[in-house]
């Protein structure tokens, strides 16, 4: 009974080019970067990236990197290459894919620059600080390691001491990598910086409030790159504003992100990278648009924990309150206020084989969510890159029957 | 040998010895499922520390909770705790260890009405000075919490005094394992592992008096020698199955010495007797041989096995790992590596909680040792 998607009712995003463009530009000066003189720093998603702009170090995330390979569907191939060096295939895909993709150059962009130093904040998981741990003997470069201890119900006064001490011997790493020292007032640009484009990306993710929404939470897995990658520089905030002027555009002429929404629904956890298409339009068959996601707006909820005026309290707060450094009922109220926020019928849950720390806990999210707002949720058993967990069958089933329930409960 | 019924009796059901026999002392009982739990501070503030140890099998009703790749160890904690089995427990505490502990610690919160539950928030890298101090600050942090909630202060002197007994215990155990490592007939592994798993439920003070005896029994009735048998050593987290070991001794090898969580990490590493007993305290939790969850140098734990292997003249290593558990898995792959390099052969046993048929594994071991 679902409808078909008419592929031209929606006219494309212009921005997508542009976006195409900095994110070439940002890989090509990662791959000359030992041409012009510069340092690489590998840093995990969570990691205080603000520092290495001050002291004007490329940063890459293997974590990006793993998302192109899952997205240009290489993923297998390459975990397949991890587990042949000993990996196990139980392990997150994004370290398998990276691990394996260092020692053949793989990938979609052949293999990232090789790193100068690595920096890993466990803010959030336990994978990363061993994967680094794996990158830091395979290419014999120092590792940093911030320590954000877990904030199951508080962030302690003493945690909060080591963090702190932590920002400044980091600075000092820094300092020591590249010879130089930290320039205050550099800090100060790039802080703002960092503000401004998380707040614009907040700003972006909420048009999805409209309806139609004109952004999706497909669209925003693809803008996300920036604000991950580019946090702290000018071209994330360029990038933005003409985003947000673009979304509020289609949002005033009702252009929604699928042609004929009906159903507004949540997505949880990370993207099934090689599906993100597959699974649009699944959706959109059923006249539901996945409006709003907790994954791109984990990239904005530190906007309430920058001080401006004090750039080590800013990184301190920041990094350790990371939405995946929570405890699963704190993660209860921030899918709790989405669902109100963009009036969504239902959710749905990735449980992500890769990824502990979010995955684990969504079943009593899904219980307490139902319980607290009568919003109904449906799992998706799959993995964001390792194609070999994802059963096509199995979740057009489920999907189906999902949004069965929701068109009975909404009519 | 009498001595040995004891922790054979508590090491069988756990759960059961711990509820009935330290109960009748009247002291409260603390769960823990790491043994970065500070158990000395328990101890201290008059409580028993209880390690669990999970449900093996029929595992149901932790699955409205935990996904099936969580490892089984944390699957079967929780399915004993929803069962109602724990319910005996005053408080449970949770040590950050692995992600999967974590969330476990956050469901146990939501669903498990464990009169206290505390979480102790350790560095994850142990070695800078900064993650030294927040050790400390973490211990007394704990001090504190658990002195509130038992309505009593946690002194200096009860806390030297369970340091004191902790160091006994720990030489004493060590002692047992050099003993059987000079002479692998001295105690047959499932005995041995008895008397650890045992002792981590029993009031460790019975315990290490317990020990003492068999450890005076043994020196006075085994001579070393020097037999022929190939000699192992196993490496990995938790390993629950004394049929591994009765498996591995019908081939005709030995287990000489372990790196495991339920063995050598317990015991090694004792506490200073000097000085301020938080700070002493904390050096030994930054100073003991590491688990995978932890940092402290990138080949730390490949270093330490080697070393184990080549002191107790290991002819090859086992690496039993629990399926699901990351920070095993992923230090798996450069350990086999350094033993490789060190002329070491090794093989990997990967197991859930409900272990493969004994014929597949004596299959496995068999053709493993017949390599040596
Ligand atoms: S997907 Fe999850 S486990 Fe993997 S690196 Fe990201 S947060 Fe860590
Ligand atoms: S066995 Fe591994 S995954 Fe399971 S609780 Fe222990 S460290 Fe965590």
């Amino acid at each position: 009974m679902s409808e078909e998607i008419k592929k031209d009712a929606v006219p494309k995003v212009k921005s997508i080019k542009k976006m195409r463009e900095i994110m070439t530009a940002y890989y090509i000066d990662a791959k000359t970067a030992r041409q012009n003189n510069k340092k690489v720093a590998w840093i995990t998603s969570g990691g205080p990236v603000e520092p290495l702009y001050v002291m004007d170090v490329i940063p890459v995330y293997p974590e990006n990197h793993g998302a192109m390979i899952g997205a240009s569907k290489m993923g297998v191939g390459l975990c397949e290459t991890a587990e042949n060096m000993g990996y196990s295939r139980d392990l997150c895909s994004y370290a398998r894919a990276d691990i394996a993709c260092s020692t053949v150059n793989g990938g979609p962009i052949g293999g990232l620059p090789e790193p100068d130093f690595l920096v890993c904040s466990n803010n959030i998981c336990g994978t990363v600080l061993k994967w680094y741990e794996v990158q830091a003997r395979y290419y014999n470069v120092p590792l940093f390691i911030f320590d954000t201890p877990f904030c199951h119900t508080e962030f302690s006064i003493e945690a909060r001491h080591y963090v702190e001490k932590q920002v400044l011997e980091y600075i000092d790493f820094l300092e020591k990598m590249c010879g130089k020292k930290f320039d205050q007032d550099k800090a100060r640009e790039v802080l703002d910086y960092s503000y401004e484009g998380q707040r614009l990306w907040r700003e972006v993710l909420e048009t999805a409030r409209s309806k139609p929404a004109p952004l999706s939470a497909f669209d925003a897995f693809f803008h996300l790159a920036l604000i991950v990658t580019l946090r702290g520089t000018k071209t994330v905030v360029d990038y933005y504003t003409e985003l947000i002027d673009e979304m509020r555009q289609r949002a005033a002429d009702k252009i929604g992100s699928i042609p004929n929404e009906k159903y507004r629904l949540l997505w949880d956890n990370l993207p099934v990278w090689y599906k993100t298409k597959w699974l649009s339009d699944k959706f959109a068959s059923h006249g539901a648009c996945l409006v709003a996601d907790t994954y791109t707006s984990a990239w904005c909820k530190q906007l309430d924990y920058i001080d401006k005026s004090d750039f080590v309290k800013s990184m301190v707060d920041c990094y350790t309150m990371i939405y995946l450094n929570i405890g699963v009922d704190q993660m209860v109220d921030t899918v709790k206020g989405m669902v109100e926020k963009y009036d969504v019928d239902g959710i749905v849950m990735h449980s992500n084989r890769s990824c502990k720390p979010y995955s684990l806990g969504q079943y009593d999210i899904q219980r307490m969510i139902q319980k607290a707002t009568g919003v109904p949720s449906v799992m998706i058993e799959a993995d964001m890159v390792d194609e070999r967990s994802f059963s096509e069958s199995q979740i057009d089933t489920r999907i189906d029957a999902f949004m069965e329930l929701i068109k009975q409960k909404k009519g | 040998m009498k001595i040995l019924q004891e922790f054979i009796n508590a090491a069988q059901d756990p759960v059961i010895y711990a509820r009935e026999n330290n109960m009748e002392k009247k002291k409260k009982l603390i769960g823990y499922c790491c043994t970065y739990t500070p158990e000395e501070i328990i101890y201290a503030a008059g409580a028993i520390p209880v390690r669990l140890f999970g449900i093996k099998s029929g595992i149901e009703k932790a699955d409205a909770h935990l996904q099936a790749y969580s490892c089984s160890l944390v699957r079967g904690i929780m399915e004993d705790a929803l069962l109602g089995n724990l319910d005996f427990l005053d408080g449970m505490v949770f040590p950050h260890t692995c992600d999967t502990i974590q969330r476990l610690s956050d469901i146990w919160r939501l669903n498990i009405k464990t009169t206290w539950h505390n979480d102790i928030m350790l560095p994850v890298k142990l070695d800078t000075q900064s993650a030294r101090e927040y050790m400390e600050d973490a211990h007394a942090k704990f001090r504190r919490e658990l002195g509130a909630w038992m309505g009593t202060e946690i002194t200096d002197d009860a806390l030297k005094q369970a340091i004191a007994l902790y160091n006994r215990l720990r030489s004493l155990m060590k002692r047992l394992y050099e003993i059987r490592s000079a002479n692998p007939e001295a105690l047959s592994g499932r005995d041995m592992y008895a008397v650890v798993k045992g002792t981590m439920v029993m009031d460790r003070k019975d315990a290490a008096d317990l020990i003492e005896k068999l450890v005076a029994e043994l020196e006075q009735k085994t001579p070393p020698v020097q037999g022929n048998a190939r000699r192992l050593v196993i490496s990995g987290g938790i390993c629950d199955h004394p049929e591994i070991y009765d498996l591995i001794e019908k081939t005709g090898a030995r287990v000489v010495w372990d790196d495991l969580c339920t063995g050598s990490r317990f015991f090694e590493g004792l506490i200073s007797e000097e000085g301020d007993p938080i700070k002493a305290l904390a050096a030994r939790y930054s100073n003991r041989t590491i688990c995978p969850a932890k940092h402290a140098s990138l080949t730390l734990r490949g270093d330490n096995l080697v070393g184990i292997a080549k002191e107790h003249k290991a002819n090859g290593v086992i690496f039993i790992l629990l399926k699901f558990c990351d920070p095993h898995a992923f230090d798996y792959p450069f350990m086999k590596k350094m033993l490789d390099d060190a002329g070491i052969p090794s093989m990997l046993l990967e197991v859930e909680q409900e272990l493969p048929s004994a014929g597949q594994l004596a299959t496995r071991f068999d053709a493993f040792i017949e390599m040596l």
